[in-house]
């Protein structure tokens, strides 16, 4: 059932709502900009970073418009000077505690924090202080974290365990001793979908094979779907100098921007030494170097004479369950129309 | 899939039976679990080994391997006898069954219960919450089809969901996981040996000389052979020449060491490929394929969505794409075969398939691909199957009998061996294993054992032991591992170093032919220290 419409004002400006929406919400949908660093899609609103403070008309206190619920009437005010004197110092404080480390981040150029400086012109933070030391656990393959460039947000634990069930991170210590990390500090021992990876805003989570390979931005992207099992994920795949340098996934159906670790990490075998890179013909019991025209020649030859010596049906194919659909098509119509057999069958049985 | 993936998160109540859907499909278990987790929907995990999912499952039925027809039946008797059965949807939408509650009939929980090892009342709730769902989704894999009986295992699915009514419906249905990026598409296409493209079959009259017309040629409609019956024919001296695309049989076709026989006991094989696995090193001709991101063209995942595929990168050496090769042989042959782009062939397959009849490139982009079946220009696709009427009409029940696997564990092989797949892997590895993160993390293959029977063949974790079968013996290391039960042992089917398909029982299901990969017998033995 259709939820009944409310009315709201934002800026000024009057806007229609369903009564569960937050403000968050609601000012997205009437485009309207708030900045946020621990709001992410698909996952249970924080209100940690405080960044989408806004003003409600007969409320004492700012209150953060990811977790609060419209209400009918209500007068909200997103671009108050108050507002962005909040801001900026929510920025500073957060820049105080960060490596400045945009030279070599790989994130530079796609992080939250580095936008918000930027917009801000937050060069240099007013508030000096003491600085977490760089924290980088990288004891597995696929992760790196520091977290001295942590903002704490919370993104990655959350969707360690909203939406990946596994849990396997969690907030550590008190106040300025605040981190992310294992249980007992251990090893990283988890799934390792890097779910987390692509919700960090920062540079606290990278991939480590994609690690100096190319930012996201130096790179072409090419949409396709991921190689793997049978889900049909949607990747995008990073390509620089004609190499697969990294991959993510945009929030389309089926995978709604999530994968596992094949499909977040596994693409390197495209690039392997063992790729096949010519024909090979077997002689003298090798398989040695030969042309294409020599290659396709001897199977066309030996089809044809197997094919008129001890009949079509002593033929047959196994197409791939790797392979296009277009290439499954042209397979069994090769076997049907040219060898003269059906017997043609793939690995769906395996 | 009936279902799309994005419904199961949906469903009121979710029967997940014979997969370890967060190995084996990792982004459809993050459906399940915003399922249970979200929306409070109740979780059954039947499996012989505690999955992850049983972490989260309302009920776990832990059944003995191969025993998944007596634990459905016995459910289904509790739906009947509690009057839980839906009996519009039977009256209104299948036929049979009178003859199939027959035999549902005797199986009553006791036997139920001796049979699979499950206590009765967990069956008994387990039928409840199925039943009494508004809406009930049956996630199911290779758990259920690679046996002997996994016919009528799929059989056994497809009869609970009708007789509560449970399919054809948004949210609700039968949903078989499909384990490769196109195994639906190549079943599809018609790569099977008695169907054209869109299960048209060979034996209508109608179709074959439409198809005849089309592609200008005459076509046998005396059915082929399958997989398994072509290395059969090799063997026999029937099969001469196979053409091999893109398979690497060598470790994924159970019983290996008569997979091997075969091949060499061909006059000539040929193997395209984009790596020189187990099968292409046997060939006579290896012709170097590109992998998915050197090349255009569509694939259809486990919901019936087809999405397109598109080039990313340059081909790497002289690698040429598969539908490229193909047409040159056919060429070469006398078959002239002239497609100047993936597109081409994509638009003969709409015009000659019905359920793809309606796909475009360019609706595919736009729509964020299209379900099939989408006859027509103007149709969206199809999002779950069989709304208010069966594809043949009326539902069928075919009543099922529980039949033991081929072959029980015994006094000279006293552990049950399954395989299947790790999170970290895919199938024969010759993608996984040249990921280089991938193989660091999970770089060999382990027998898992529980305690108890590593503790009882005095076997510690990480020693290597020898597994027989008889039809083969592999050297593997132990895992003890909580996850198994006593009795049954578990491996991986990725490691050429050490195949657990030289193990497995090539006796296959007498209607799909698929090999009961996931039970035979086996015993292990302790390498010989020397001491």
């Amino acid at each position: 059932m259709e939820e009944k419409k409310i009315y709201l004002s934002i800026n000024g400006k009057e806007v229609a709502s369903a009564p569960s929406q937050t403000i968050l919400e609601v000012a997205r949908e009437n485009k309207v900009f708030i900045p946020t660093l621990c709001d992410c899609q698909n996952l249970s609103p924080f209100g940690a970073c405080r960044l989408c403070l806004v003003e409600v008309a007969g409320l004492p206190k700012l209150v953060p418009a990811c977790s609060t619920p419209v209400a009918a009437g209500m007068k909200i005010r997103t671009d108050s000077e108050k507002i962005d004197q909040y801001r900026r110092l929510i920025v500073e404080l957060l820049l105080s505690d960060h490596e400045p480390d945009c030279m070599f981040c790989e994130k530079a150029g796609d992080c939250l924090l580095q936008d918000l400086a930027y917009q801000y012109g937050l060069k240099n933070s007013r508030l000096k202080g003491e600085r977490r030391a760089a924290l980088i656990d990288d004891s597995n393959p696929f992760i790196e974290r520091d977290n001295s460039k942590c903002i704490l947000c919370g993104r990655c634990v959350r969707v360690c365990d909203e939406v990946q069930g596994v849990s396997a991170i969690g907030f550590i210590g008190r106040g300025f001793q605040t981190r992310i990390g294992t249980p007992f500090n251990r090893k990283l021992n988890c799934e390792f979908c890097g779910q987390c990876i692509a919700s960090c805003p920062v540079g606290a989570l990278t991939s480590k094979p994609a690690r100096r390979k190319g930012r996201k931005w130096q790179t072409r992207w090419v949409k396709t779907i991921c190689p793997y099992c049978g889900c049909g994920c949607n990747l995008t795949l990073h390509i620089k100098d004609n190499e697969i340098v990294g991959v993510h996934s945009d929030s389309s159906s089926p995978n709604e921007g999530y994968l596992c670790s094949k499909g977040r990490f596994g693409y390197e075998f495209v690039h392997h030494p063992d790729r096949l890179q010519f024909p090979l013909i077997r002689k003298g019991g090798q398989l040695v170097r030969a042309e294409w025209y020599e290659a396709l020649r001897l199977v066309a030859t030996k089809f044809q004479e197997i094919k008129s010596r001890h009949g079509n049906n002593t033929l047959a194919g196994l197409s791939s369950a790797k392979c296009t659909n277009e290439e499954n098509y042209l397979f069994q119509k090769f076997v049907r129309a040219v060898l003269g057999t059906n017997n043609v069958d793939h690995c769906a049985r395996l | 899939m009936t279902n799309s993936i994005a419904e199961i998160s949906q469903a009121k109540a979710i029967l997940v039976i014979g997969s370890n859907t967060t190995e084996a499909h990792p982004i459809i278990a993050l459906q399940v679990k915003k399922a249970v987790r979200k929306n409070g929907s109740k979780l059954i995990v039947a499996d012989p080994r505690p999955i992850a999912l049983t972490k989260i499952a309302d009920i776990w039925l832990q059944l003995r391997p191969g025993t998944n027809i007596a634990l459905l039946n016995g459910m289904m008797k509790v739906i009947i006898d509690e009057g839980l059965a839906d009996q519009r949807f039977i009256a209104e939408r299948t036929e049979g069954y009178e003859e199939f509650k027959k035999v549902v009939d005797r199986y009553d929980l006791e036997l139920v219960s001796q049979i699979t090892g499950v206590p009765a009342s967990l069956i008994q709730e387990a039928a409840r919450i199925y039943a009494q769902a508004e809406a009930a989704s049956i996630l199911y894999a290779m758990g259920v089809t690679q046996h002997r009986s996994g016919t009528d295992q799929v059989l056994a699915i497809a009869n609970l969901a009708m007789l509560t009514g449970n399919v054809g419906k948004e949210n609700s249905g039968v949903n078989p996981l499909r384990g490769q990026n196109n195994v639906q598409g190549a079943c599809d296409m018609g790569c099977l040996p008695n169907v054209l493209p869109g299960y048209q079959s060979i034996a209508d009259p109608h179709i074959l000389s439409r198809f005849e017309e089309k592609w200008g040629v005459s076509l046998s409609n005396k059915p082929g052979l399958t997989v398994t019956e072509i290395f059969q024919g090799a063997l026999a001296g029937e099969i001469k020449g196979l053409y091999i695309m893109g398979e690497n049989p060598m470790l994924s076709d159970p019983d290996i060491h008569k997979v091997e026989k075969a091949l060499r006991s061909l006059d000539f094989l040929v193997v395209q490929d984009i790596f020189l696995t187990e099968t292409a090193q046997m060939a006579d001709v290896v012709l170097p394929a590109v992998s998915f991101a050197e090349k255009e063209g569509t694939v259809t995942n486990t919901e019936r969505r087809v999405q397109k595929m598109n080039k990313a990168i340059q081909t790497v050496g002289e690698g040429m794409e598969d539908w490229k090769i193909i047409c040159e042989l056919a060429t070469l042959m006398g078959y002239p075969m002239r497609y100047r782009c993936a597109e081409e062939i994509f638009q003969e397959i709409a015009d000659l398939t019905p359920s793809y009849g309606g796909m475009t490139y360019q609706r595919i982009e736009q729509e964020g691909g299209l379900q099939w079946p989408c006859p027509s220009t103007q149709h969206p696709g199809t999002k779950y199957l069989h709304h208010r009427r069966f594809a043949r009409g009326l539902g069928k029940f075919t009543p099922v009998e529980y039949s033991p696997p081929a072959e029980i564990a015994d006094a000279e092989y006293p552990f049950t061996l399954t395989t299947g797949r790790k999170l970290f892997h895919y199938h024969t590895g010759s993608m996984s294993r040249r990921v280089a993160p991938l193989q660091e993390i999970y770089p060999e293959g382990y027998l898992e054992i529980s305690a108890e029977d590593a503790q009882a063949i005095n076997v510690a974790s990480h020693e290597e032991v020898v597994v027989k079968s008889r039809r083969g013996e592999i050297k593997v290391r132990a895992l003890i591992s909580d996850r198994m039960p006593r009795g049954v042992v578990f491996l991986p089917f990725h490691f050429h170093e050490s195949p657990a398909n030289a193990l497995t029982n090539p006796v296959i299901d007498p209607v799909a032919k698929i090999p009961e990969l996931k039970v035979c017998a086996v015993k292990i033995e302790r390498l010989a220290t020397g001491d």
